[in-house]
This record gives structure tokens, sequence and C-alpha cells, in this order.
């Protein structure tokens, strides 16, 4: 466990029941793990393979080169193209939502689901490190939530979402939306098996945000500046933050938004009806 | 801050390599972490110390290689160098850039002690 900022991949928790994958310590990720109730892992020095003393010597004559060449994402990006096939298998559209903490997705999430329950099948994975809030605000519109709490972690992760789905209900041609960790940063390097990223930057933010964190701004196909009702009183210039937000991708596309007064939903929803057909 | 996952991934890659090859102890791991990677170079450090503790990684050095990041710049029509996602092209200013190089992140090798 990082103790810089607590970020790690244990003690998730999915609808509050305690999960960890079936690898021990020392077994790569293969892509076929099954989740099994939280335990400790045990981890002696003898099952590590190391030697009492612990002592390395570096360059001895012992010392051998092993080429490994691997991935690091590799484990994550198989699970996250399992997941890509049962989205595609259901024809179900799936976006992963960015942003930073308090951008207003849930909030967003809640009056985009509401518009959307009557015409098609629709559902939500909530990842947060703690409670159960927005996926409680979600169901109370009556669209199914499968909350991940992520304990520490400060992102979701292709294996969670996994076992996520298999708590939701078949959704043959439906959208599917994944509410990441509030976190402008981690989210950006791992793949769910999404259609595409959506990043919701809010006008109560700085129009600089994107060339702060260019990784995520990059890496999202949508971006959606929120909060828009509440420029009058604000001096946000959302002209300086939609080029901003090209300069790191000049391909993204924006939508202005208020997730208060449902100014400029027409057009995401309309965006989302593309993205399904 | 997804170095810690990272760091895991680094681990579980090198104890599998390690016992493929007979290894019970690794002297140093190359890695290659590209300059857009996204990475926090001493954050990794830090993470790959903790998650190595107790394992055939404990106490490996860490050789980081760090490509540059490398870009298509499409009105110039040539690969420049960027140091970050944010930067235009050195050349015309432009940000209609496609990049190329620099977003590694890899384990080369490692050396077993």
């Amino acid at each position: 466990m990082c103790t810089t900022c607590g970020c790690g991949t244990d003690h998730v928790h999915i609808d509050g029941v305690g999960l960890a994958l079936s690898r021990g310590a020392h077994a790569p990720l293969t892509g076929t793990e099954q989740f099994v109730p939280a335990a400790p892992l045990p981890v002696t020095a003898e099952e590590a393979g190391i030697g009492a003393a612990g002592v390395h010597a570096h360059g001895t004559s012992a010392a051998r080169i092993v080429q490994v060449e691997r991935d690091l994402l590799a484990a994550n990006d198989s699970w996250a193209a399992k997941n890509r096939q049962r989205f595609a298998a259901s024809r179900t559209l799936c976006l992963n939502l960015v942003s930073s903490p308090g951008s207003g997705k849930t909030s967003l999430l809640v009056r985009t689901v509401s518009a959307l329950a009557a015409s098609r099948p629709v559902a939500v994975v909530e990842g947060d490190q703690q409670t159960s809030n927005d996926a409680d605000r979600i169901r109370a519109t009556g669209v199914a939530a499968v909350q991940v709490n992520t304990g520490k972690g400060c992102h979701l992760e292709a294996p969670m979402v996994s076992r996520a789905l298999d708590r939701l209900p078949a959704m043959a041609g439906g959208v599917l939306f994944i509410e990441n960790v509030g976190n402008l940063v981690c989210p950006a390097l791992f793949d769910l098996g999404e259609a595409a990223k959506v990043a919701i930057l809010s006008v109560t933010e700085g129009e600089d945000k994107p060339l702060k964190y260019p990784d995520m701004f990059r890496a999202a196909k949508l971006m959606l500046v929120n909060k828009v009702d509440l420029l009058p009183y604000l001096d946000f210039d959302v002209a300086l933050c939609e080029a901003n937000a090209r300069k790191v991708n000049p391909d993204l596309e924006v939508i202005r938004v208020s997730a208060r007064t449902g100014e400029g939903f027409d057009d995401w929803l309309a965006w989302i009806a593309r993205a399904a057909a | 801050m997804h170095e810690m996952s990272l760091a895991e991934s680094i681990v579980q890659i090198v104890e599998d390599t390690a016992r493929q090859h007979g290894g019970t102890r690794v002297a140093s791991v190359r890695l290659e972490i590209g300059q857009l990677a996204g990475v926090e170079l001493d954050a990794l450090r830090f993470c790959f110390e903790a998650a190595s503790r107790e394992t055939v990684a404990a106490g490996a050095t860490l050789a980081i290689d760090q490509p540059p990041g490398q870009a298509w710049c499409m009105p110039c029509g040539g690969s420049v160098t960027v140091g970050s996602l944010a930067d235009p092209c050195p050349d015309c200013g432009s940000h209609q850039l496609q990049v190329t190089g620099g977003t590694e992140l890899r384990v080369r090798d490692i050396e077993l002690g």
C-alpha cells in the first residue's frame, strides 16, 4: 500500500461485499483470475523464495540478464478486452465518466439516466473510495446501479468493472455508464473496456485544467463543460477552456451542459444516441 | 497517483519471470517509462520498494530508461520531440500533433543475482 496517497488495488468492495482477486501475492495477473472473499494473503520469505538474510550481490559473476519486454498494463488491458467483448455481444454502449471530485458527475448522471431510461436499458457502475451514496442516488431514479468501493484505490481497474457487470441485469442495446473515482490523473491510464472516456469539467474550476492534467483530456473523446448555468456569476472563459483542451487533444468534442437546468442535454443525449448507433 | 498499481504490476512480472528461470533473487530491474507516460518516477521507486517487500524483487535496483516524447506534426509533416502532451510543435507552434513515442510502460529485462 502506498503511504504517499494510499492507493492500491487491495480491499475492493462491490455493493459492500469485500472481494479480492484469487491471485497470490506472487502470481502474475493472467486475465483468468476469479474473485473470492477478501482475506489476507500469507506471505513468507520461504514462499517468496528469498533467503533469511535477503542480501543481494549486484553485478556478480552469477548474475544473468533475462529479457522480459512485458507491458505493465497488459493484465488490466486483457480484462478490459474481455469487458469490451461482453459489451459488443450485448450491443451495450459503455461510457467511462472521468473528472475531478465535485464536477457534478453524479448529478449529471442522474439527469442523464432519467432521460434515457424510458427509451433504452440503462445501468450505472459507481466508483468511489467509500460510501454507497452515489449508487443510492442512481437507484432512486429506478435505474440499476452497482457501487464499487476502491478503499484507498484512486481509480477503477478493468477487473473491478468485470465483477460489477456480473451484478447487473442483461441490458441488450443499452447504455452502461461507469462513474470513475473523482481524480483527473490515475483513471486516464486504465482502460475499462469502454467505448469512450467522457471528461467532465465544471465552470467553477480553472480554464487551464486541461493543460494541468493533459493525460486525462487527451484520453477523452468528449468533454462536457458542466454547470454553465453559473457562468453569469463567474469569470470563467469557456472558449479559453475549450481552446486549452484542444491543445492537448485536437480531436476532442465539447458540449456545454448544466445538470441543474438541463441546458445542453439535447446535444449530450444526441451524442449518446450517435455513439450507441 | 497510480504508481502503486504499476509497482504491483512490476513485482508480478518480475516474480513470474524469476520463477520461470529458477531465480531466487533479483539484483536489478530495467524499465522503460516514456516521458509522456504520466508516471512520477520518484513515486514509482517509492511504491516499488513497498510492493516488492518480502518478494524475490526485494532490494532490487530500478534502472529506468526514459524514451523522449515523440510526435508527428501534421502541418510540418515531420517528427518532432515534445516534453509534454500540452506542448506545441517546437518548429511551427501547432498543436496538431499525433504522439508516436514516449508513452512506453514496460519491463525490459531483469538481472537475476
